[in-house]
């Protein structure tokens, strides 16, 4: 059937079952929205900045598990959103971007609102496509929407000249994919597995060490089972919070930077780690050199170049983790005695006995962790929770009760200040069931703060708690320990009122100076099932603790400040 | 960690700003490239990269990873046995021994390729170290310019 490229893209996205598109429409891209105004299929999401779209998109991928969908224009609409684009690069989460370009007989000679997007987009992209003519659309679309979610997912990035979304051409929209120069490995090398599981059962202080891969491909089920059979304790990356409940007993909590006392003690003092879609993060590892010194590595991930990337692996398998995992359980059953680790359980346990992850409450003033902690008493399982960066994204990750895969969503690798709050709006969309908040703070909120406007049109009920210190939070910590308190351009005393901000947009908004205010606000939020800001005025200097200073080793916490 | 040179060829199927992504990466990840050749393979959609890269074994092993991770890669070829040969132009001043010239090149399994009123222009193809030599060998008859053609290599068997 013959159609125009604007055509192809729109019937794209029905074939792939897409029913959610986020985007702000521009000159270049007019020919493809002057379809979406025709839709009925997919709902378009108006966002009011390119890279709030791109956030929405990625909050809509990590809530639900599939294929993100932006549109977005030339020239600056592009740029703005390579932020949203990095974001999801890093955290491995599948997109699908597009953009428009100027015409292609203008390519190349600056016009206006011209840059050279694929260019750009290449460094923090999986792939991406310059598309010459109509003919190829079909094609290019099919692979973009299979190359972000298969292998290690990530972001793909079509970039269309506005002419070939004017230009007619025949549709026949692929029904499978023929890349021969892509074939990721999925099966994992048996021989591997076996090695690994023989390993798991000879060794004595074995800790599983899980991460974010475990979301993607799904496979926290098998991990819990293989958890629960080997009785062996668990550490987990921020990326891999939800993957096992809160309260299961081999639960060690978050490992790294800011990870639990027990935790980064089971990693220093293991003597076999079992790495499951980690990336061996800088924030995770501390100083390298340090990192793991007594333990042998098995590493599970689907991309190659992340195994021995950062340290030496002992047994690499290269694999779906979901399909691996379903080969080395039952080899692990085998073998494994769960009673040998039981001296390990006892000596981790005393870890934590000795400083558990803990804050101190107060009466006078609020503290942010009080606030995660409550939240997760009050909502629990109900809420997907959405946060943006800074110290209330750790102290998040660290005290809210999380239970299942998807329930946590944040920006990791690019640790992007302006993700939670446009994240959160494509995650309600993708789960509409469930409360959703966004943990933000009075710094990060302001970076995307006009998302207002499209969480109200859009009736996408978010409820943002902004954990207020007036102050740049984590910044003004390290400067607290490392800069002898000198709070360069970290005080955020003058800010705006938020509470009006989100009337004006339509919103309603809450002021909590005490425990009660906080408890009523959060009900009446939910209640009214509206928009909503609960500015709640925190403990000014309150610091995130535990913490490994950058570059120092996982067994030297910081576990207080003293003035 | 000792670092190691290394050629590295990439088959790559031929699409749009294929050579920018692969060079890209390099730029991105702080890796050197220090000679790079580029054509297309006969009677196919395919592309032959040679890279002559240095670094030590994780950033070798990471570099041949990045490589294959990229979408338009077919092969990566990282064998230590390969044939490798470099091309070498240089252009020599007409008042320069002909002869002497012409015997130097010999030796390196090349020629004079051109003379003109002004300048005697030899082209020598050979192992890169051999090529290396040859070039300290033609600083005495006062070369006015070098071009190096960068390593094209295949495997021995």
């Amino acid at each position: 059937m013959q159609m125009t490229g604007a055509q192809m893209v729109i019937e794209a996205m029905k074939l792939e079952g897409v029913d959610t598109v986020f985007g702000y429409p521009g000159g270049a891209i007019m020919n493809v929205y002057d379809e979406v105004y025709k839709q009925k299929d997919f709902r378009h999401i108006l966002t009011r900045h390119e890279q709030a779209a791109v956030h929405a998109a990625d909050g809509y991928a990590r809530a639900t598990g599939k294929v993100g969908v932006a549109f977005v224009t030339s020239g600056p609409g592009f740029t703005n959103a390579v932020t949203g684009i990095a974001t999801a690069y890093m955290d491995s989460v599948p997109l699908v971007v597009i953009s428009g370009q100027v015409p292609i007989s203008m390519i190349g000679t600056d016009a206006f609102q011209e840059i050279d997007a694929t260019g750009i987009s290449r460094s923090c992209t999986k792939h991406n496509y310059l598309v010459h003519s109509a003919k190829e659309l079909p094609r290019i679309l099919k692979e973009a929407f299979y190359l972000a979610h298969s292998g290690r997912p990530g972001p793909v990035h079509i970039d269309i000249p506005k002419d070939v979304t004017a230009e007619m051409a025949e549709f026949n929209y692929p029904t499978h994919i023929d890349l021969p120069t892509y074939k990721p490995t999925t099966r994992g090398n048996v021989r591997q597995i076996k090695k690994a599981a023989e390993a798991i059962c000879r060794a004595k202080r074995p800790v599983f060490y899980l991460g974010g891969g475990i979301i993607h491909a799904e496979a926290a089920g098998l991990v819990r089972e293989l958890v629960d059979v080997t009785q062996i304790p668990a550490v987990e990356t921020l990326m891999a919070r939800g993957t096992l409940p809160h309260d299961h007993p081999l639960l060690l909590g978050m490992v790294g930077m800011h990870g639990s006392y027990q935790a980064n003690m089971a990693m220093s003092e293991a003597d076999l780690m079992i790495a499951l879609g980690p990336r061996f993060d800088d924030r995770v590892t501390g100083k390298l050199s340090e990192f793991a010194k007594h333990a042998k590595i098995i590493h599970v991930d689907i991309d190659p170049s992340s195994i021995g990337k950062l340290v030496d692996v002992d047994y690499p398998i290269v694999g779906d983790l979901k399909e691996v995992l379903e080969v080395m359980l039952p080899k692990v059953k085998e073998c494994v005695d769960p009673d040998k680790y039981q001296a390990w359980r006892q000596i981790l346990k005393r870890y934590n006995d000795i400083h558990p992850l803990r804050y101190e409450d107060s009466d006078e003033v609020i503290k942010p962790q009080w606030v995660i902690e409550r939240t997760g008493q009050l909502l629990g399982e109900r809420a997907v929770v959405c946060t943006d960066v800074g110290q209330h994204q750790m102290w998040t990750a660290q005290f809210y009760p999380f239970s299942y895969p998807r329930q946590f969503i944040t920006s990791g690798g690019l640790g992007t200040m302006g993700f939670g709050f446009p994240a959160a709006i494509g995650a309600k969309r993708g789960v509409p069931d469930k409360t959703v908040i966004n943990f933000t703070g009075d710094g990060s909120i302001l970076m995307n703060i006009q998302e207002l406007v499209t969480a109200v049109e859009s009736r996408l009920p978010v409820i943002n708690i902004i954990l207020n210190n007036h102050y740049l939070g984590m910044v003004r910590q390290w400067q607290t320990f490392f800069y002898e308190k000198r709070y360069a351009e970290t005080d955020l005393s003058f800010q705006p009122d938020f509470v009006r901000l989100a009337e004006a947009c339509g919103g309603v908004g809450y002021r909590v100076e005490t425990k009660e205010e906080f408890d009523e606000a959060l009900q009446d939020a939910i209640d009214k099932g509206v928009v909503a800001m609960i500015d709640v005025i925190v403990d000014r200097e309150e610091n995130v603790l535990p913490m490994v200073p950058s570059g120092g080793t996982l067994y030297n916490m910081m576990l207080e400040y003293k003035d | 960690m000792k670092v190691e040179r290394r050629v590295i060829s990439v088959i790559v199927q031929n699409e749009h700003s294929v050579l920018a992504r692969i060079t890209g990466l390099f730029a991105a990840r702080g890796y050197n490239i220090e000679t790079l050749t580029v054509a297309p393979i006969p009677d196919s959609d395919m592309s032959r990269l040679t890279i002559e890269t240095r670094g030590n074994v994780r950033v070798i092993e990471q570099i041949i990873k990045q490589l294959h991770k990229l979408i338009p890669t077919y092969k990566v070829i990282e064998h230590e046995e390969m044939i490798e040969k470099e091309m070498v132009m240089m252009k020599f001043p007409i008042n320069e021994s002909l002869a002497a010239i012409q015997a130097l090149c010999q030796a390196y399994n090349g020629g004079i390729a051109n003379v003109s009123s002004q300048h005697i222009i030899t082209m020598v193809a050979d192992e890169p170290r051999r090529v290396k030599h040859f070039i300290e060998a033609a600083q005495r008859f006062h070369p006015v310019e070098i071009v190096r053609g960068g390593v094209v290599a295949m495997e021995r068997e």
